[in-house]
């Protein structure tokens, strides 16, 4: 069993009822377990949402966290995977004055190498939307820090794995 | 057209009615088997109240004197029935009320469902008046909640509840419901619930698992069992009983786990934990093979963990994965219900004894007779010593009494002395620790076996914490025997003060009341004990009443409750003394 810290992606299915938030993440804090992002959103399957939660934590650690997640009665099933396991992206907006998008021909390099997108611009902000890893969006973040940002937000990791996840089986077979 | 489908036709085509969210309450009740529940009422439960006066004759409504009293009775009632405890309390105080009995139930795994009352739906929010948030301060001590605000939705979130509450390993079920739900009328049909797709109750046993299991169990030279309530919780007394006269383990308990098997079967060795026998806690750390059944390695029974049973290879029977390598790593997990999971073992198990490996726990039996139960139930000093109280209880009622006992050195005394010839015999509060359990869990566990002696054994501590419960006693004519063991203390933090902190008594002693007028006051036959030679009638005259009855007996200010395993220390550094 690893007994380092390691970032570890947790995916629940579960119903989408009212309340469970506060049980999942009464799950953390009891264990005074910092989330480090944490997202909620439909999944593949009708009627059964999906939390995306990013964590640091050892092995041991988190297969007792997932047991605990798995008792709770609205929890279809709950996996944990490592960086390596999973494709995942954050997304994050910035919000910056107008007038450098005219005059710092660098910032439009910075955009153009960065493939970030820009949402919209108006006569006093332009807001720039950039899709990637951590590194890249810190990377933007660092660079547009320079010319001065006016408004930053980041999403929570979302994931997905690259090995199948048997959770429509597991459905299929309660409805039978 | 198969069962299912038959079923479901049948509840179509059930005539629906036109009913109040409120009269849908209680005919779901009905539906579930309720035929008495505990509560108190105020503002926002009103309107159910005012349908159970309609229903008397059908469900028995016990007022408790608080509402924390109506949740410990509702798990008396559900520890000694095995049937769903029901309790009832308004919005705002009266539902934070029921938090701590709540708490109890879900750590002791006790079936319970809880409904609270809650202001109307569009006052949800506003701080109204007793206006709590009881779905959010309730979800860390619930095996699930829910809060309803439409009518419609009563039948199947109360299905719900008691499937859940009493499914799998039980656990309490809060459903909180505005105000405005209870007036709404709608078209109320009852169906009970058979299952839910995201809640698996019961994990399939495998049977390589329990192979493994038997292969181990077949080699072992120094097998020893820990038994927990998950064999009650299960019904599965009979067939471990049938385990362990095949195999001839010796087992030992947990407090929550005993009564399961009398305490004179010749393998049953004793308690395990803090307080518990000498012997069982030692070879917890000599056995090879430790085979836990429906038991939750607390950390009041292994002690420090780093130097548990690191000798032994481990077998963990439990319903309840989450519980598997959370505090001990196993090295065989049989998930499932005990009773499951033991009837296919069984026939795995080659017939031994381990008359060797038992005889060194009747060795060390009688070194912790020599040391401390001779004393604690013979004494030859002046001072009555609780024990000894135990003792006697046990011969008047030849152990068959239903034992409830609060939280402390006499709920420690109760569970090492008492006599348990019968499972569900013993009703405490383990894994919370809740003073002032004891008095209204011994009036649910009445009512629910009236035939059955109760005898609650509480503290003069903890007796005072639900003291006003003797009002229910006295209006529901509950024949509860009660017995406070009065050293005038705290007593076991006195005990801890004294071992751990230089004897500072810091707030731990108590001036009393007059606890005689007090029962005398709520009409309960009342008698004071302070001599040894008066022990033995009183408890004949408690026990020969027919009536509740309360006998206060003064014990020694200063007993120790030994052996006792140090807070954080390893289980064989027991201490006798």
């Amino acid at each position: 069993m690893d007994i380092e810290n390691k970032t570890y992606t947790i995916s629940i299915y579960t119903e989408n009822n009212i309340g469970l938030l506060n049980r999942v993440s009464a799950i953390f804090q009891r264990r005074r377990i910092n989330i480090e992002s944490l997202n909620i959103s439909v999944s593949e399957i009708e009627g059964v949402s999906r939390f995306t939660i990013v964590v640091e934590m050892t092995e041991d650690q988190i297969k007792k966290i997932i047991g605990q997640i798995e008792k709770q009665i609205e929890v279809i099933k709950a996996y944990y995977h490592t960086d390596e396991e999973t494709i995942y992206q954050e997304s994050a907006m910035f919000k910056i004055k107008s007038d450098l998008l005219f005059e710092e021909r660098e910032i439009q390099n910075i955009i153009k190498e960065s493939n970030a997108q820009i949402v919209t611009v108006n006569r006093d902000f332009f807001v720039l939307e950039k899709s990637g890893r951590r590194h890249e969006i810190e990377l933007l973040h660092r660079e547009l820090s320079v010319f001065g940002i006016l408004q930053f937000t980041r999403s929570g990791r979302i994931a997905v794995t690259k090995e199948p996840m048997q959770i429509s089986q597991m459905l299929k077979a309660f409805n039978q | 057209m198969d069962t299912q489908t038959i079923k479901q036709k049948q509840y179509l085509e059930q005539p629906k009615e036109r009913i109040s969210g409120s009269e849908a309450i209680v005919r779901c009740l009905l539906a579930e088997g309720v035929d008495i529940l505990y509560g108190y009422p105020g503002g926002a439960i009103m309107p159910v109240y005012d349908e159970l006066f309609k229903y008397q004759d059908k469900i028995h409504h016990v007022l408790t004197r608080h509402e924390q009293g109506a949740t410990h009775a509702a798990q008396g009632y559900a520890r000694i029935s095995g049937k769903v405890g029901v309790a009832m309390a308004t919005s705002g105080p009266g539902a934070t009320n029921l938090i701590t009995g709540i708490a109890d139930a879900q750590i002791d795994s006790t079936p319970m469902v809880c409904i609270t009352g809650q202001v109307p739906s569009h006052l949800l929010g506003s701080d109204a008046f007793q206006e709590t948030d009881i779905v959010g301060i309730s979800t860390p001590v619930t095996k699930w909640n829910h809060q309803i605000t439409k009518a419609s939705e009563i039948p199947e979130v109360i299905a719900k509840a008691f499937y859940i509450a009493k499914s799998g390993r039980p656990g309490p079920v809060l459903i909180d419901i505005t105000k405005d739900a209870q007036f709404e009328e709608f078209d109320f049909q009852y169906k009970k619930c058979e299952g839910i797709r995201s809640y698996k109750p019961i994990p399939e046993t495998n049977i390589e698992s329990v192979k493994a299991a038997a292969e181990l169990i077949n080699n072992a030279k120094k097998p020893m069992i820990i038994w927990g309530q998950g064999v009650i919780l299960g019904k599965a007394e009979e067939e471990f009983k049938a385990v362990i006269d095949k195999t001839g383990i010796p087992s030992a308990w947990t407090i929550m786990g005993a009564s399961a098997i009398p305490t004179s079967h010749p393998l049953n060795i004793g308690m395990v934990g803090m307080h518990g026998n000498y012997a069982p806690n030692v070879l917890t750390n000599e056995c090879d093979v430790l085979i836990a059944i429906g038991m939750r390695f607390d950390d009041r029974v292994t002690g420090k963990l780093d130097e548990y049973a690191t000798q032994a290879k481990v077998i963990h029977f439990e319903i309840d994965p989450a519980e598997i390598d959370k505090n001990v790593k196993t090295d065989v997990a049989v998930l499932g219900n005990a009773k499951e999971s033991l009837e296919l073992l069984l026939p795995l198990l080659n017939k031994n004894s381990h008359q060797e490996w038992l005889q060194k726990f009747k060795d060390l039996y009688a070194f912790e007779f020599e040391k401390v139960i001779k004393d604690d139930l013979h004494p030859t000093k002046e001072g009555l010593t609780m024990g000894e109280v135990l003792k006697e209880i046990n011969i008047q009622s030849k152990g068959k009494a239903a034992i409830v006992s609060d939280v402390g050195q006499h709920q420690m005394i109760a569970c090492r002395y008492a006599e348990f010839n019968e499972t569900k015999s013993n009703i405490t509060s383990g894994g919370l620790g809740t003073m002032g359990f004891a008095l209204p869990a011994a009036i649910g566990a009445k009512m629910a076996a009236p035939e059955r002696e109760v005898v609650a054994i509480i503290g003069d501590g903890g007796y005072q914490m639900t003291i006003q419960e003797l009002g229910t006693i006295f209006q529901q004519k509950a024949a509860v025997k009660i017995v406070v063991l009065n050293n005038e203390f705290l007593g076991m933090v006195r005990q801890w003060q004294q071992l751990f902190f230089d004897k500072r008594y810091a707030s731990t002693e108590m001036t009393n009341p007059d606890f005689i007028t007090i029962a005398k006051g709520y009409y309960i036959d009342a008698k004071r004990v302070t001599k040894r030679e008066d022990l033995a009638n009183a408890v004949s005259e408690m026990m020969a009443s027919k009536e509740a009855y309360f006998l206060e007996v003064c014990v020694e200010k200063e007993n120790n409750v030994f052996p006792m395993v140090p807070s954080g220390a390893s289980v064989s550094d027991i201490r006798l003394e």
